[in-house]
């Protein structure tokens, strides 16, 4: 695979999960596509590993059988920058969030596709690689050019309302990844609205009128039920 | 009944009483008594040589409670066995210690040790006398080893008295030594008993020192040892009767003797009590007491009635068969109740009322004599010496009628006027009739008295006014002596009659009444279904009936449970329920009115059956007198009895409809354990056989693994799916689903629905009709979702691929609307309810699948919103399902909790 690497070495990847059966399968997957991989079965020695290994991206498993997922988060995000994909089961929404909003990158459910977990690490990695965003962004038929602030859907130009045009940009800048409702609010209309998810819906509906070509089944605009929104990035 | 049948096959009546006996014994402990005949014999020292001997051959003893009063030897003794504390009681500052029946209990020794069977317990003890401490733990299956002396046996207390001249007040039912499995005999003869008392061997407390003194003389103490002698020896002879009855073993039989004694609450009642229970000891036969309750005893005192009771409880523990029977006269219901229960001796006291008032009445003795034919008729003398203490002496009240009387005069006086008008016409003679009326008007109307009364005083006036001269009471012409002796005893005569019938109709009427209130409670028991209306009909009946206040007490698993109760009972203190307990253990009566915990507030009757008890029932009467009325009390017992029966009805009748819940839970569970391997295991075995062949199988070609691929795939996204729904389910039957409400757009959820069924959409046309101003509704996303889920993969399942999907969302009133439309088979009309149902399954086209759980998921979902679900046929065939859920949450705590 061609993957994109920072530095010259192959991308380091630490697995943190309890479960020997999940090591072993995305050991062999990921090995498969180019990391070298560091598995850890705990959240103690998931955070040591972490130390030791500075990995590139942390694959961490919720449902730790020492420490709480979240708490594994916050510990590293204290000093470090790497991302962190969430490993879930449906049932755990509210971790999810929570796991989110403590500076995870992006969630999977469990049971998940590999295609899906390689697209994940892909966009999680190419976020550390070069931080400012391509100035023209492209998924499906729609076109936003942040430079200009240019909105267009198969060629033609949409007019958006502020508000929607911001929500657009921030969602562009993190374009494949998951922003929760929470993140949304709080940089769009800042903290004091955070109790007021409808006025996020209203926009959100309003903006998949204009850019999506059936609004009732997304393309670009996707709903993470319960979590919050993600924009679809071409591959 | 009788024992002269000639063939030797022991009598039906005979086995029974040994069955009775010996099924008696089964579950209770046995009882051994070591029976002296004064302190110091050696009671307590061959009790406990014996409980060694019983420990030695391995049996759990425990000396329950052991008196040694220093002594020695039986220190010794008691050093080997297990002693339990005794329960200190602070009686008026002084310590007392008693046996710890609870203790004891807990413990549950094979054997208990229990000295002094007669004693009388501290009061605050559960039981006035340790002999009703060592029933109870008989029937808890102790067996109990104990000491007594003869002198406390109930039937021997007065001649013990007469012997000895000391008044024996501790006293114990007879019926404890027949029941006795065993009786040892402790004996020493008595010089050897003097020597060891003058050697100070034998202990006599100090406040007895006096009355010992006397009961120790020589002469005293032969004449117990003969009691205990006889005593032991007919009880020998006793089992050796029955067992020769119940083997059928021929041998001098004793004449069926049946003794009855009558009880009137008189002062000398125990008196003639215990004579008859010696009586019929000698002669060994079974005797009968039985109260009369006449119309006259309805003017008893309350004092009297006590005693009636109080004799008959007495009666009773000397082992006689108690009776109470309503009737006219004392001498016609005797003879009555003689010739229906073969009595064949009666005993009566010697009267000893004055002379002159049996020529007014004769004694009943005398009717007795009269009325009984062949029966023999003990009369036993009656020394006025023995009469019971003051309180106890039996007072009659005496209500003289005065109206009666005044109106008895009245109408004198009117046949007098009656007379005075009709003179002219009629002769003398023939004025007598308007007094003869005159009496019977009375005898109808106010009773006997004002009757003879009436006749007396008719006779003076007819003289006076009337019989020449007039005015005065000389009579002139003689014969008209004739006519006032004619006249009075017509009159008395008329009187009496007319009396005793009205009283016999008047204790009919009694009997009427109760009859009638029994027949009350038992039709409305009959009509009542639950419990409420049962303990709804004791309650009324017995209040009416009895005029007392009740509280029930029904069985819940261990504890007893207040289920119902009038007004006033409905907080009973920790004391009454501790003897409602007591009552429920041990199946007996107690509380106020028994011997046992007296000292209660209310009456506790057992409600049982013959099988089970199943509660326990507590009466308040009015009038504390009724505790001890027989009347009321027999009522009371059929009342408890009914109810038990009728409790015990619906008992059952519940126990079968819990059997059908459980069937029903047991299928619905068998359902789901079918679903659960059905469902997990068909994806499993595809994934299985997928990936065995793609890792054993050589050869196969590229579209071969693509396909095996695919299947592996799908399978386990089905079985994914599968999980999710049971675990949905799981929360829901648990009660553990939490709404989380947020503002959802109604298109987004849509769009999420089928983005999650997206793999399997394909081309498949789905027609969202949302219109533009629909607003955002309140409710919670992830659950609405899998409901369209659900219902979408049902349609997707159940409709062919070239048939449209519909989703339609709209707003009506208070309400959001959404139908999932497919154009596929449908479902019956009559399956469209039960479609929702858990497991149902509607029969599925080839392929389709489905785990039964999807929409009665849905249903879960919705109605955990306040919204409701439905299934009705599309016009033109298909299935839609309308889901309306309301705009705005249900209010709720926190908006987020459900079950």
């Amino acid at each position: 695979m061609d993957e994109t690497k920072p530095g010259d070495h192959p991308p380091r990847i630490l697995v943190v999960d309890d479960e020997a059966a999940i090591r072993r399968l995305l050991a062999t997957v990921l090995e498969s596509s180019g990391f070298v991989v560091h598995p850890a079965e705990n959240g103690s020695l998931g955070l040591a590993a972490a130390a030791a290994v500075r990995p590139d991206l942390i694959l961490l498993d919720l449902g730790l059988p020492d420490l709480d997922g979240v708490e594994v988060i916050k510990r590293l995000r204290e000093w470090s920058p790497a991302p962190i994909i969430v490993l879930s089961v449906r049932e755990r929404e509210d971790d999810k969030v929570a796991a989110l909003d403590a500076g995870a990158d992006d969630y999977l459910t469990k049971p998940f596709g590999v295609p899906e977990l390689l697209a994940r690490i892909r966009v999680s990695l190419r976020r550390v690689v070069d931080q400012a965003p391509e100035p023209v962004f492209h998924s499906g038929e729609l076109e936003v050019d942040l430079a200009r602030r240019l909105v267009l859907v198969a060629g033609q130009e949409v007019q958006l309302t502020p508000t929607e045009y911001e929500i657009l940009r921030l969602m562009v800048t993190h374009a494949g990844r998951v922003l929760t409702h929470r993140q949304l609010l709080s940089r769009i209309w800042g903290s004091s609205h955070l109790e007021q998810p409808h006025v996020l819906r209203v926009n959100i509906s309003n903006l998949r009128h204009k850019i999506e070509r059936d609004p009732s089944r997304p393309t670009v605009l996707l709903t993470e039920s319960g979590v919050g929104y993600r924009l679809r990035a071409d591959p | 009944m009788n024992n002269d049948s000639d063939d030797s096959r022991p009598s039906p009546e005979a086995m029974l009483k040994l069955a009775q006996a010996e099924e008696a014994q089964a579950d209770r402990g046995k009882l051994k008594i070591f029976l002296g005949y004064a302190a110091g014999v050696g009671k307590t020292f061959s009790m406990l040589s014996a409980a060694r001997q019983r420990k030695r051959e391995g049996r759990d003893v425990v000396a329950a409670y052991v008196e040694s009063h220093g002594r020695d030897e039986t220190d010794a003794l008691l050093a080997g066995l297990e002693t339990m504390p005794k329960l200190r009681l602070d009686y008026q500052g002084v310590p007392l210690f008693e046996l710890d029946l609870d203790a004891v209990l807990t413990r549950h020794p094979q054997i208990a040790l229990v000295d002094e069977l007669a004693h009388t317990n501290a009061p605050g003890s559960r039981h006035e006398k340790r002999w009703q401490d060592v029933q109870e733990l008989l029937t808890a299956g102790i067996d109990v080893y104990t000491t007594v002396n003869v002198q406390h046996f109930e039937s021997l207390n007065d001649v013990v008295e007469k012997v000895t001249g000391v008044v024996v007040r501790e006293t114990v039912p007879d019926n404890l030594l027949d029941l006795a499995a065993e009786i040892q005999l402790v004996d020493i003869p008595p010089d050897e008993l003097l020597e060891r008392l003058s050697e100070g061997k034998i202990y006599i407390p100090e406040q007895a020192a006096r009355a010992m003194e006397k009961f120790f003389q020589p002469g005293n103490l032969i004449a117990l040892r003969e009691l205990s002698l006889r005593r032991a020896a007919s009880r020998v002879d006793d089992q050796m009767r029955s067992y020769m009855e119940a083997r059928a073993i021929p041998g001098p039989r004793t004449v069926a003797e049946r003794l009855l004694v009558c009880i009137s609450g008189s002062p000398f009642g125990e008196k003639l009590m215990r004579t008859t229970r010696r009586l019929a000891d000698e002669m060994k036969a079974p005797w009968h007491a039985v109260y009369i309750e006449t119309p006259d005893t309805g003017r008893f005192s309350r004092e009297n009635r006590k005693q009636i009771w109080r004799d008959l409880r007495l009666a009773e523990s000397m082992g006689a068969t108690v009776a109470s029977v309503t009737a006219a006269t004392v001498a016609e219901a005797v003879a009555e109740y003689a010739g229906r229960h073969n009595i064949t001796k009666i005993v009566v006291g010697k009267p000893t009322r004055p002379r002159w008032r049996e020529l007014l009445r004769p004694p009943i003795v005398d009717q007795i004599i009269r009325a009984s034919g062949e029966i023999d008729v003990y009369v036993v003398s009656m020394n006025p010496g023995e009469r019971r203490t003051a309180t106890q002496q039996r007072r009659q009240l005496r209500t003289i009628p005065w109206a009666g009387h005044a109106a008895a005069m009245i109408l004198v006086a009117g046949a007098t006027l009656l007379c005075s008008l009709v003179q002219p016409f009629f002769s003398p003679t023939n004025m007598v009739m308007f007094y003869l009326l005159a009496v019977v008007l009375a005898a109808v109307r106010l009773g006997l008295q004002p009757a003879v009364f009436t006749a007396f005083l008719g006779v003076l006036a007819f003289d006076f006014f009337f019989v020449p001269p007039v005015f005065t009471l000389v009579v002139a012409d003689t014969e008209y002596l004739l006519t006032f002796l004619v006249f009075l005893t017509v009159g008395l005569v008329i009187s009496s009659q007319v009396a005793r019938s009205r009283e016999r109709a008047e204790a009919l009427r009694l009997r009427e009444v109760q009859t009638a209130s029994l027949y009350y409670l038992s039709r409305d028991l009959a009509g009542a279904a639950d419990l409420v209306a049962i303990t709804g009909a004791v309650l009324r009946n017995i209040r009416e009936s009895l005029k007392a206040e009740i509280v029930i007490f029904l069985a819940d698993g261990e504890q007893l449970k207040i289920i119902s109760a009038s007004e006033n009972l409905d907080l009973l203190d920790l004391k009454e329920r501790a003897v409602a307990d007591w009552t429920f253990r041990n199946h007996q009566e107690a509380g106020f009115g028994t011997a046992t915990l007296g000292s209660a507030d209310l009456l506790y009757l057992p409600l049982k059956t013959s099988a089970n008890i199943l509660g326990v029932l507590g009466v308040r009467m009015t009038d504390p007198a009724d505790y001890n009325s027989q009347q009321h009390r027999l009522l009371l017992d059929a009342f408890a009895g009914q109810t038990a029966m009728a409790l015990e009805r619906v008992r059952f009748s519940q126990q079968a409809e819990q059997a059908q819940i459980l069937q029903a839970r047991e299928n619905l569970e068998r359902a789901l354990l079918n679903s659960i391997s059905h469902d997990l295991r068909t994806p499993l075995a595809s994934i299985t056989g997928a990936l065995s062949s793609l890792r054993d199988q050589e050869g196969l070609d590229e579209t071969a693994r693509t396909e095996l691929l695919a299947t592996a795939c799908e399978e386990a996204a089905r079985l994914n799916r599968f999980v999710g729904n049971l675990l949905d389910m799981t929360r829901l039957e648990a009660g553990a689903v939490r709404l989380k409400y947020t503002p959802c757009d109604v298109e987004e959820l849509i769009g999420c629905a089928l983005s999650v069924l997206d793999p399997r959409l394909g081309k498949r046309e789905i027609a969202v009709r949302l219109p533009p101003d629909l607003p955002l509704v309140m409710l919670d996303m992830g659950c609405m979702i899998q409901v369209l889920v659900n219902l979408l993969d049902n349609s997707l399942k159940y409709s062919p691929q070239d048939q449209p999907i519909g989703i339609n969302a709209r707003t009506d009133r208070e309400w959001l609307v959404m139908e999932i439309i497919d154009h596929g088979p449908g479902v019956a009309e009559a399956d469209l309810e039960r479609i929702f149902d858990k497991f149902h399954r509607v029969p599925a086209p080839e392929g389709a699948r489905g785990t039964g759980l999807g929409l009665s998921i849905c249903k879960g979902f919705v109605q955990a919103h306040g919204g409701t679900i439905n299934a009705a046929i599309t016009p033109g065939g298909g299935l839609t399902v309308t889901i309306r859920l309301p705009l705005a949450p249900p209010p709720q705590t926190e908006g987020s909790t459900h079950g």
